[in-house]
């Protein structure tokens, strides 16, 4: 009964599951790779939510074959279109996100974003030389 | 006059087409060009706020001329004239304002990529402003996030690499939530347009179906807008944000990237869900519950603060409370005052960082009140507007801040009784934490004890002067003619339905 309920609606439950999972690793997560992997689950989960709004049973691509002009025969096309620009903001921002990492892991050797937070409270930047900041060697406190 | 329909999209796309051509040239070109370009967006979006007082009403861009349920659309009315104009008036102002600071602070090679940062920004907040299309928003909502976390790291070192990563993280949280809201609403009403989808809303919400969804999907995005925007519960990433960043940075997070959220939900809560289902769904009361707190939470914290970069950081948290004690009113007149506290706040926050840039330069660049003392006589136009921005943030008559407080104690009068007496004590007590420590900023900036720093060879930079004194008037402006503004705003929120 209760599955029966369920059924029609799979993907969306299984993409709202994957969605929380994403969300909840990248929020708790410690580590920065694991964060970013936690994104982009999701991000992917949103996309499978569309694309299977997006699909009708027993239709076509929206690609005009053999004639057909019906728009009957196809399905909807703009789910997809949204998700081809999700995917385009998400890889752009996980580029960002793995790129703060590198520069990250190269100062304070660590992904671990709790560990590099407590560390860079010991820096002081600002106080002392203010204008020479960026001759500083990276890591040079470490 | 049709031309200046074509200006609306010309503005976005003059300064996304500025951001590559700075990739391409060196630092100080690329500011130059920068700096011309918003020159050309405030009278590009003076043209458009004219024109659409001028009209009366607003008027819609088809983005490529392909009709309604398949192209993009822009909507200008004068309410967005109106921040679209005050918005590049404030980037202007803080890029000007900041260059001393940007030559400190940025590695001179790398110049070019911080103006690429600002074109982006400033391209992606018009087109938050004007945008007619939900998807649409979320796509600028995230290249305006990633602009602002590379503005962030721009100054390369431990604190703002760390302040970056925790922004972008809060921020990500935030965008995956209103990605998934906006996914809902559409599998709910099969409409990108705002206009298609309120209407889509209204049967929705009318007929009863889909009533658990409608809800889930108010909540998903207002939370999603609250955490970028930095409301009280999800300000974590922002003390260290504000506080490390290089001067311009600091000015256009505080006064424009978190701004742009709001205004995002406002227009939602308008012309996409409708102001009554909003209120029928309590997410108002929610927002107003948070609101308070942050007014209170924010004023203790800079309370403690000793260093004068995190004072104004902690300060922004309570102003966001403001903003957001103004929509959890749920009346017109709450919104009003939102809106015109989004505009004082941007114009105060803004002028506060860039004139405690000029403050701390002429202290051996510290930024902690001990070795500030007296250097409001050492750069006296930096002291002069750093006392005029507390008093605004305080709520001196004259000052802008003080209007907006009288919008928010005009709003509230007029709502439930509930909300009218927490309201009234919040502002009251708010405004007394907001003098304590405001206050003995200014005595302490004007306390002429150490005079170790003086340097007689010390002038300030022309060009924050300048912005400096442009900030001082308009924070004038904002205090003593708001009227006009206040009726803009009024008849745009009308034209919004």
């Amino acid at each position: 009964m209760f599955l029966s309920g369920i059924s029609p609606n799979a993907f969306s439950l299984i993409s709202v599951i994957l969605f929380s999972v994403g969300f909840t690793t990248l929020m708790l997560h410690r580590n920065m790779i694991k964060k970013i992997i936690g994104f982009n689950i999701m991000d992917t989960a949103v996309y499978l939510f569309l694309a299977s709004k997006g699909y009708i049973e027993g239709r076509k691509a929206p690609i005009i074959t053999n004639g057909v002009h019906d728009t009957a025969a196809y399905i909807n096309p703009i789910p997809a279109g949204l998700v081809l620009t999700g995917i385009v903001v998400s890889v752009s921002v996980t580029a960002l996100m793995l790129a703060i990492t590198i520069r990250l892991y190269e100062r304070y050797h660590s992904l671990d974003i709790d560990e590099i937070s407590l560390r860079s409270k010991k820096d002081s930047p600002g106080r002392s030389k203010y204008s020479k900041q960026f001759n500083e060697p990276e890591g040079e406190e470490d | 006059m049709a031309f200046i329909e074509d200006l609306v999209p010309l503005s976005i796309v003059i300064c996304l087409f500025g951001g590559i051509i700075c990739s391409a040239i060196n630092g100080r070109i690329a500011r130059r060009l920068t700096i011309t370009l918003l020159g050309f967006q405030i009278v590009m979006n003076a043209l458009v706020l004219g024109y659409t007082l001028y009209l009366g009403h607003e008027f819609v861009y088809v983005m490529g001329r392909f009709p309604a349920p398949w192209g993009n659309e822009l909507r200008a009315g004068c309410l967005e004239g109106l921040m679209a104009l005050f918005f590049s008036v404030i980037m202007l102002l803080s890029v000007t304002g900041g260059i001393r600071g940007q030559d400190d602070d940025i590695d001179p090679a790398k110049m070019n990529l911080y103006f690429i940062m600002i074109n982006l920004m400033m391209s992606s907040l018009l087109a938050l402003v004007y945008t007619n299309d939900l998807f649409t928003a979320y796509v600028f909502v995230e290249i305006n996030t990633m602009a602002a976390g590379a503005l962030i790291m721009i100054r390369r070192n431990g604190h703002t690499l760390v302040a970056a990563t925790k922004y972008m993280i809060m921020s990500l949280l935030g965008s995956g939530l209103l990605l998934i809201g906006i996914s809902m609403l559409y599998s709910i009403t099969g409409q990108l347009l705002m206009p298609d989808i309120k209407e889509a809303v209204a049967k929705i919400n009318a007929s009863g179906e889909y009533a658990i969804p409608l809800t889930v999907v108010i909540g998903l995005i207002s939370v999603a807008l609250a955490i970028k925007s930095a409301l009280y519960p999800f300000h974590s990433w922002l003390p260290e944000a504000y506080g490390y960043s290089t001067a311009s940075s600091s000015a256009i997070l505080s006064s424009l990237v978190s701004k742009g959220y709001i205004f995002l939900l406002i227009k939602i809560f308008y012309r996409v869900i409708g102001l009554g289902v909003m209120v029928d769904h309590k997410i108002t009361n929610i927002l107003f519950i948070f609101g308070i707190i942050a007014m209170i939470s924010g004023s203790i914290s800079a309370i403690r603060q000793t260093d004068v970069r995190h004072l104004i950081a902690y300060s922004s948290i309570a102003q966001i409370g403001y903003i957001y004690m103004g929509i959890g009113l749920g009346s017109m007149a709450g919104m009003v005052a939102a809106i015109f506290h989004i505009m004082s706040h941007s114009a105060t926050k803004s002028m506060l960082f860039i004139a405690q840039r000029g403050l701390v330069e002429v202290s051996g660049g510290s930024k902690d009140f001990s070795d500030l003392k007296g250097s409001a006589y050492r750069n006296t136009l930096a002291g002069f507007a750093f006392a005029v921005g507390a008093f605004s943030m305080v709520g001196i008559p004259l000052l802008s801040g003080f209007t907006s407080k009288v919008y928010f104690a005009e709003a509230a009068i007029t709502s439930v009784k509930v909300k009218m007496w927490i309201a009234m004590i919040t502002l009251a007590v708010s405004t007394i934490l907001n003098a304590v420590y405001f206050i003995r900023a200014v005595i302490s900036v004007y306390t002429p004890r150490k005079m170790e720093f003086k340097d007689p060879m010390y002038k300030p930079a022309r060009t924050s002067a300048a912005a400096l004194v442009c900030f001082v008037l308009l924070n004038f402006f904002l205090g003593i003619l708001s009227y006009p503004i206040a009726y803009t705003i009024q008849t745009g929120l009308g034209a919004f339905g």
